[in-house]
């Protein structure tokens, strides 16, 4: 049996879990330290000029090249340069998941991953997850369980549970609730996303 | 013209009223479409904001000089001083300032913003100023704030008959409870984006439940009429109450900077600045003494509120009222006092959170009735059958509230009775009992609470609500009203209703975003009370425009008025069918208006508050859930085993939208009353303020066999299609599992024990409570 309820007990059970789980959110995590070096050198009087790089993006299957801040996170660079608001900022911290996107097929946390590192890499949103008119199962799933309410962690979530299913992590209910436990849901519509989940994940497979 | 055969097939509308229809911006949320304040492009020349704020909970501002801020990329700095009008963004009484003038009292308060090009300017040209405080004491608690006699308004009692009568009962005892607060932790933090526009004007994008306050404090502050500011929200990345008043402050900022440097400005906080400046849930703290007879019955009770309201009044005195409305729950108090406390405290003002007062009231009545069955050695469910408000209305004495309001609409003993049943209570309680005879470490716990919650804002003024709707010559219809939508699914609601009065589809009907220039002087979105009213004053505007539609077909046509009827199939004239929008056509090229407002104000409330008499609420919503627990009692840590939740939200408008509703409502009850600890150091700094310390619930947390249901019935008042308000009622579900784990608590004692668990009962106050009755 497991226990679940000392926060930071959860939080890092939860996590090593994830890591067990070989997820891209390894690398978030080592990015956090990282970064929250960076957050502190931005806030002093002494922050040295920014230097500009040439980041190439492969977004959604199209090229993008961008001249970014070193420092510029994922997240920002899809949210304010390549003009993709559909990836959330619901913290900022790497602790909800609104933020979750794809890089190379893995799950991040766009927020703790910074523009630089995904450089040449294939990066998928929200926006380049349906075929055109046809929604992805997921997508679909989501839909017709009415698995949101505000909406504000919905493309989190559905871009978290794509990659979900593709790890296999989603066979039980046990197994969905704890590999999307990173993707925090304020209007608790828990229990329609799994359901969505458990849709999308035996359309898939027959799909 | 449709034949007979389309009349056949189409039974029903495509989305009319009680139909479990997706949300409106289903497919835009799936796609990452839906646009929130902070994925609205830009207006060109956008600058962006950053608020210093102040590290002390209680300070005077000796010196503060901003010049240093000026830095390259810079365009405004605004304090206090700069502010042409008045410098204050509170609701209802003042208290707020935009900006702090000689005195903060929170740490977090704002001192003063910048504007420009970045926000990583702003903030390093904000870290350049000169601002020198001198640190004064700090009240940080409701104890010393009752000590210090410092209130934000008056102390309040509601009464009924002598409580002092409770000093003859046999029983008799005293007790108390803390109750913490809660962080709204609304996924999308607290943003605007203020343009200044021609002549003077601005234009507001505000992610808020309260568009019109938003518009007025904006004038006020620039000293400006209301009508040169016009205040937008497409939708909000939840709310639950956080966006009620504290939108406010965020939008005054965001249009003060951008008054000064004629530049549109965004102001969107960091998570960490979201939780440091603005208000959360009230904690309380509720002592009572009762006195009670053999069979549990309640024959006196006198209950003291402590509510913590921070450092202004803001929405304090009627979030007590509520907490104090609610203090019976579902139970005659019969001699009754309840005696209120609004504390005045130097930590960030709390304000609105779903439930509004009503959870903190409704959990200390609750702990009473667990109190009382524990010491008589009962079930619980014994003492709350005995003490209900009779539900017949047989016996007269036992249906008035301790406010003077009589109980009308009791169906809280049918959903006992179906409750207990289709979640086994009894038998559950049996192995419960067993489990725990047995077992060692772990420990089970069960417990089924009800909620009877007041749907009304109990300032009567507040209960109106207006609506615009027009109809296109295409035959489509755009809505507009005074809500917002914060994920409760109200767009949905009110578009059902549209469609319904009309007979279209619900696609034909489109809502737009709520602007203060469509329908004015709304009230907030709260009070559970957005789809009553909107969707009633939708309602009103819907059937103008239908009567002038049969009013020009009776004159057109030369019918009778009973023969022009409004069909899935069409408009039937006769024995003619007319498509609507064939009809409307017609009724254009005959001049007819395809537009009108509605208006709707709730009848039959009446409160009295110097007297503290009369019906505050236009009718009931109520519920039960039964929870179950498994604690380990060595760490304090636990699992919800299993919730049945059974509500009642009269004729549902939306299944589908009220069953999510109410299983979010028990989630962030439960998240309340168990992960969610506030913490504040002895300097009155708040030091959960990001996910990494503030734990809301996870897709893990919630029960693992998790059943809701919808209680059937009608709201036996005229409501919108009878339904009933679901918003905040179902939070108050989440007080099972608070009374569950003190179950399991209890079973580590000796019988009789009374865990003196306090909530929020994270794992380290379940092993304090646990060591309690084990000493
Ligand atoms: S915004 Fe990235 S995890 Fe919250
Ligand atoms: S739907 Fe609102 S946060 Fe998930």
């Amino acid at each position: 049996m497991t226990f679940t309820v000392t926060p930071l007990r959860r939080w890092r059970i939860t996590r090593r879990k994830l890591l067990k789980g070989g997820m891209g959110l390894l690398a978030a995590g080592a990015w956090a330290r990282f970064f929250g070096f960076f957050r502190h050198a931005r806030a002093a009087e002494t922050v040295r000029p920014p230097s500009t790089i040439t980041t190439r993006l492969r977004i959604n299957g199209r090229d993008n090249t961008f001249k970014l801040d070193s420092r510029v996170t994922l997240l920002d660079a899809l949210r304010e340069h390549a003009g993709l608001t559909g990836s959330k900022k619901g913290c900022d911290h790497g602790q909800c998941g609104a933020c979750t996107v794809h890089v190379n097929g893995r799950r991040v946390l766009s927020c703790l991953t910074l523009a630089a590192t995904a450089d040449g890499k294939d990066v998928a949103t929200i926006e380049g997850l349906a075929e055109g008119k046809k929604l992805h199962p997921v997508q679909q799933a989501f839909v017709d369980h009415d698995a949101f309410q505000c909406g504000y962690c919905t493309p989190g979530q559905i871009m978290s549970a794509v990659a979900c299913i593709k790890e296999k992590h989603a066979e039980t209910d046990a197994d969905i609730r704890e590999y999307m436990s990173g993707n925090l849901c304020r209007c608790a519509a828990y229990p329609k996303i799994v359901a969505a989940i458990k849709q999308a994940r035996g359309a898939t497979e027959r799909g | 013209m449709l034949n007979k055969a389309d009349l056949e097939t189409n039974a029903s509308i495509d989305g009319g009223m009680g139909q479990a229809k997706p949300h409106d911006s289903a497919h835009l949320h799936v796609a990452g479409e839906a646009t929130y304040t902070d994925d609205i492009r830009e207006p060109r020349g956008c600058l962006y904001a950053y608020v210093l704020k102040s590290p002390h909970a209680h300070a005077k501002i000796k010196k503060l000089d901003v010049s240093a801020c000026s830095i390259p990329g810079v365009h405004a700095v605004m304090t206090a001083k700069d502010i042409p009008g008045v410098n204050d963004a509170a609701p209802v009484v003042g208290g707020d300032p935009i900006f702090a003038e000689s005195e903060v009292l929170y740490a977090g308060q704002s001192i003063f913003a910048v504007a420009a090009d970045s926000v990583d300017i702003a903030r390093k040209a904000a870290a350049k100023a000169v601002v020198e405080y001198e640190p004064l004491p700090a009240i940080l608690n409701t104890h010393d704030a009752i000590k210090a006699k410092k209130f934000v308004g008056d102390t309040y009692v509601m009464a009924q008959g002598d409580s002092t009568v409770l000093k003859k009962s046999k029983h008799q005892f005293h007790g108390a409870i803390d109750i913490g607060g809660q962080d709204h932790f609304y996924l999308e933090g607290q943003i605007a984006l203020a343009t200044p526009l021609e002549n003077g004007e601005f234009h507001c994008w505000s992610s808020t439940q309260h568009p019109s306050e938003v518009q007025h404090l904006i004038a006020k502050m620039l000293k400006i009429p209301d009508h040169l500011v016009t205040v937008e929200v497409r939708r909000m990345g939840g709310a639950f109450g956080g966006k009620e008043s504290q939108a406010s402050l965020i939008a005054c900022i965001a249009a003060a900077l951008a008054w000064k440097s004629k530049r549109p400005v965004k102001l969107r906080l960091d998570r960490d600045d979201d939780m440091l400046m603005t208000g959360k849930r009230h904690p309380f703290h509720i002592s009572w003494d009762v006195g009670f007879n053999d069979e549990g019955l309640i024959e006196g009770i006198d209950f003291t509120q402590a509510a913590d309201a921070g450092m202004s009044p803001d929405l304090s005195n009627a979030i007590a009222d509520r907490a104090m409305f609610h203090a019976d729950n579902c139970y005659y108090l019969g001699n009754s006092k309840v005696t209120s406390y609004r504390c005045f405290t130097h930590k960030v003002s709390n304000t609105a959170f779903r439930g509004f007062g009503g959870p903190q009231g409704m959990l200390a009545m609750e702990y009473v009735i667990d109190d009382i069955a524990r010491q008589l050695g009962k079930d619980p469910q014994a003492i709350r059958k005995v003490n209900l408000y009779d539900p017949k209305g047989k016996l007269k004495d036992r249906c008035t509230t301790h406010y003077g309001m009589t109980v009308e609409d009791n169906i809280i003993a049918d959903i006992f009775a179906k409750i207990e049943k289709t979640g086994d209570y009894a038998k559950r309680r049996e192995e419960i009992a067993r489990f725990n005879r047995t077992s060692k470490i772990l420990k089970k716990g069960l417990a089924l609470t009800p909620v009877k919650f007041g749907i009304s804002f109990t300032l009567t003024m507040l209960n109106q609500a207006g609506a615009l709707v027009h109809v296109y010559k295409d035959g489509t219809v755009q809505l507009n009203h005074g809500g917002t939508e914060m994920g409760q699914g109200l767009h949905t609601k009110v578009a059902q209703v549209v469609a319904d009065v009309f007979q279209i589809d619900l696609d034909k009907v489109r809502v737009t975003a709520t602007n203060t220039s469509k329908v004015p002087n709304t009230s907030a979105t709260a009070a559970s009370s957005g789809s009553d009213l909107n969707g009633k004053a939708a309602e009103a505007a819907c059937v103008t425009i239908r009567d002038r539609l049969i009013d020009f077909a009776v004159g057109h046509f030369g019918v009778k008025k009973d023969n022009v009827r409004f069909t899935p199939a069409g408009v039937q004239v006769d024995g003619k069918m007319l498509s609507f929008k064939e009809l409307v056509q017609l009724a254009y090229t005959n001049r007819v208006s395809l537009s009108s407002t509605g208006f709707y104000k709730t009848p039959k409330i009446d409160w009295d508050r110097p007297k503290a008499k009369g019906r505050p609420f236009y009718y009931f919503a109520y519920g039960a859930a039964i929870t179950e627990v498994i604690v380990d009692t060595l760490t304090g840590e636990y699992n919800f085993l299993r919730a049945d939740l059974l509500h009642d939200v009269g004729r549902s408008l939306n299944p589908a939208i009220d069953i999510g509703q109410i299983e979010g409502g028990f989630v962030q009850g439960v998240g309340w009353l168990t992960s969610e600890e506030l913490w504040w150091n002895e300097k009155g700094e708040l030091k959960t303020h990001a996910p990494s310390t503030y734990k809301i619930p996870t897709g893990r947390d919630i029960p693992k066999d998790f059943r809701v249901a919808l209680f059937d019935g009608d709201n036996q008042e005229e409501t919108i299609y009878r339904s009933k308000a679901v918003g905040e009622p179902p939070l108050m579900l989440g007080i099972s599992a608070f009374l569950a784990i003190r179950d399991a608590v209890a079973a580590c004692g000796k019988p009789h024990c009374l865990p003196p668990l306090m909530a929020p009962a994270t794992p380290e106050n379940v092993l304090k409570a646990i060591q309690a009755v084990q000493a």
